[in-house]
């Protein structure tokens, strides 16, 4: 790495840094002294909403100059990446990326380039979103660095197998697969030990890119990091089994940021601790996250992140609202088997067990774990077109659901690509649903 | 308890309104096709019902339902359709409502409430738009292919649920000399299907009942009882049930 690139990434976040802090603090002072919209059906926004704003857009700042001066690693959404941490690598996710490109509105566009490139509609969108911003250089967020790893985990789905293997033909840079073997209860030895020798391998190819070996008390800070956040991220969900929620599913979705992205840095405790304070306060003072909660529902699946606005301020118009959902649970239901003091162990364990790698009557438990303690009145199924993994056994799960008296709505979309979507069939199913649960 | 309640169903292809006394009975109904100023359209439709029912509350439903000025409460043709049927058969069971854009299967609790619900997909599979379509390319009137479908002495199977590869595939098969009669009556076989498969998705409840523009078509209510093995009932007017559910929806 040259001096030349030191400087500029120094310099370039740097400043960029200052600049996003005086963005928060001129929000924060905003969010403080404007007065409240009567006519909303929301509460003012969390205060700590800036902050979030600040930590994410300063991922990304970093990420734009990261691989003039770091070792950058490209990984998916569910990989173990607290070796590539320990390691200094700065992390991208393709589909966090593909998310924003989603919120942004620009999901159609570039997942019509990877079309036009001869991927097929059928492909999911996260990864038709990355192909298409990597064959067209065009992305909401400036610039993405050149990953010098590729760290590819299935234990959400096979597409990514696939896609990563184009990135590394692509970027022509080592991939490193941790393949992890379906499981329908918990983990049997075999495949944990399975699991380890491959992560074992992976931080070989990691410290041989990084040039340097791992160390192993920075590995087992890192691994403590990621616990106690992920723990606090579950606290900061179950605060939403509040009667009426100081938080929503729709506000957990943009929260979870850190969390995937950011697991396993002193920043993302520190924020989650804030937010959780939050909470707290607005539980004590009776404050919803909706002024009139009336209908409590449970989302499964990922959210629609180009309708999230839209999809609340419908169900808002209802007084209802979204407390839980399976895939922010995700990222904290596991908080229990990570274990700071065997890191490599324990992430082995971790990273096999998540919703996406375990049968689908799991997933009917969770989601009526989830209704009973968090008072639903039902559940909205989002049938992904481009998430088939999460999507299978929805028709099944409906069905048993309404049959233990939890209606449930199956609602056909696509996380990232809005031409799989049609809002007023869409508005017209959930009204229904609305108007079909007693209130 | 309201002394009279009005029902506007603003449908993609249909307006239709009907106004009900106290007691539930209808005391006038209206039909015409939707315009392209749906909102003039129903804001002229309103007038002519409260010059029947006076100054009684009035609940839009369909999809235009949010263009219905005036309208105390905008409800979905799902709730409203149930409802109507409801009443009109004193009893619970499923509700097969073929509109000109949607279809759904409804089924409706013993108090007349929704219990679930499912539609086709964001396509016309299993919806009247199917029909026109194919029978636009046919040229023959919609009104006429039900009976048409119920005298053919013969069937030729259509495989295509989606109206825009059924329309190839007849195509094809007029060019292969298959007869007209043959193939209408495969129209409807693979239209009923489609619903069919809809209505197991959610279990079927005694009885079945028709509602929708799309009922009138007798072919349609003989093929789904053949498909479903049981009774399909029709009620009188099956067009408007969700204009009748909404003006009861309007007295609560
Ligand atoms: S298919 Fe599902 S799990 Fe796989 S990348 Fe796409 S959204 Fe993620």
């Amino acid at each position: 790495m040259s001096i030349e690139g030191a400087l500029r990434y120094y310099l370039g976040t740097g400043i960029g840094k200052g600049v996003l802090r005086f963005e928060r603090l001129r929000n924060e002072w905003r969010l403080r002294h404007r007065a409240p919209k009567t006519s909303s059906p929301f509460s003012p926004p969390l205060s700590t909403s800036p902050w979030l704003k600040e930590l994410i857009s300063r991922h990304y700042l970093t990420g734009r100059y990261a691989d003039a001066h770091r070792k950058v690693a490209w990984v998916t959404s569910g990989a173990p990446v607290e070796f590539l941490k320990a390691l200094g690598y700065y992390l991208l996710y393709p589909e966090n990326h593909g998310a924003v490109c989603g919120i942004r509105r620009r999901g159609e566009e570039l997942c019509q380039a990877a079309e036009e490139a001869g991927y097929s509609r059928d492909i999911c969108s996260y990864a038709r979103t990355d192909l298409g911003s990597l064959l067209s250089g065009r992305t909401p967020v400036g610039r993405l660095p050149k990953p010098d790893l590729l760290l590819c985990c299935t234990n959400i789905c096979q597409t990514v197998l696939f896609w990563y293997r184009v990135l590394a033909a692509h970027f022509r840079v080592p991939l490193v697969i941790i393949d992890t073997p379906f499981i329908y209860s918990t983990a049997p030895a075999h495949a944990v030990d399975f699991v380890q020798r491959q992560l074992e391998l992976g931080v070989e190819t990691a410290e041989r890119v990084a040039g340097r070996s791992i160390d192993p008390a920075e590995l087992e800070r890192v691994t403590r990091r990621s616990r106690e956040a992920v723990e606090l991220w579950m606290r900061v969900l179950e605060r939403a089994r509040h009667v009426p929620a100081p938080i929503t599913a729709f506000d957990e979705f943009i929260h979870m940021g850190p969390i995937v992205e950011m697991r396993g840095d002193r920043a993302t405790v520190d924020y989650y601790r804030a937010l959780l304070a939050t909470l707290d306060l607005r539980i004590a003072r009776g404050t919803g996250a909706l002024k009139q909660e009336r209908i409590r529902l449970i989302w499964d699946n990922l959210p629609i992140w180009y309708r999230m606005r839209g999809l609340s301020e419908l169900l808002a118009r209802h007084g209802a609202t979204l407390v839980a959902s399976t895939y922010t649970n995700a990222w904290g239901e596991l908080a229990a088997l990570i274990d700071p003091s065997d890191p490599m162990r324990s992430a082995a364990r971790v990273y096999l067990h998540p919703i996406l790698n375990r049968g689908t009557g799991h997933k009917l438990d969770t989601i009526q774990r989830l209704a009973t303690d968090y008072a639903a009145h039902g559940v909205i199924l989002h049938s992904d077109r481009s998430c088939k993994p999460y999507s299978v056994g929805q028709m099944d799960q409906r069905e048993r659901l309404s049959a233990r008296g939890i209606p449930a709505l199956l609602l056909e979309a696509d996380h990232n690509d809005p031409r799989a979507f049609a809002d007023e069939q869409a508005e017209n199913r959930i009204q229904a649903f609305l108007e079909m649960i007693p209130s | 308890m309201n002394a009279a309640g009005i029902g506007v169903d603003a449908g993609s292809t249909v307006v239709k309104a009907c106004a009900v006394t106290a007691a539930g009975s209808r005391i006038w109904q209206h039909v015409e096709l939707t315009e392209p100023r749906l909102e003039e359209q129903a804001r002229r439709i309103a007038a002519l019902a409260r010059e029947q029912a006076g100054a009684a509350p009035l609940v839009a439903t369909g999809y235009g339902r949010k263009l219905v000025a005036g309208a105390e409460r905008a409800i979905t043709e799902i709730t409203c359709h149930a409802r109507g049927v409801f009443a009109e058969l004193g009893s619970g069971g499923t509700v097969v409502d073929i509109g000109g854009q949607d279809s759904k299967v409804i089924s409706v609790g013993a108090d007349g409430s929704v219990r679930n619900f499912a539609m086709n997909d964001k396509c016309a599979a299993g919806t009247g738009r199917f029909l026109e379509v194919t029978a636009a390319r046919l040229r023959l009137a919609v009104e006429e292919i039900g009976a048409m479908a119920l005298a053919a002495a013969e069937e030729v199977p259509i495989s295509s649920t989606c109206a825009v590869f059924a329309e190839s595939e007849i195509v094809s098969l007029i060019a292969r000399g298959a007869a007209l009669e043959a193939i209408v009556r495969g129209l409807h076989r693979s239209l009923v299907a489609r619903l069919a498969s809809l209505v197991r998705s959610l279990g079927i409840v005694e009885p079945v009942a028709l509602s929708g523009g799309v009922a009138r078509n007798p072919a349609i209510a003989a093929f789904l009882a053949e498909a479903l093995g049981c009774e399909v009932k029709l009620p009188e007017a099956p067009q408007l049930m969700g204009a009748y559910g909404a003006a009861l929806l309007a007295l609560d």
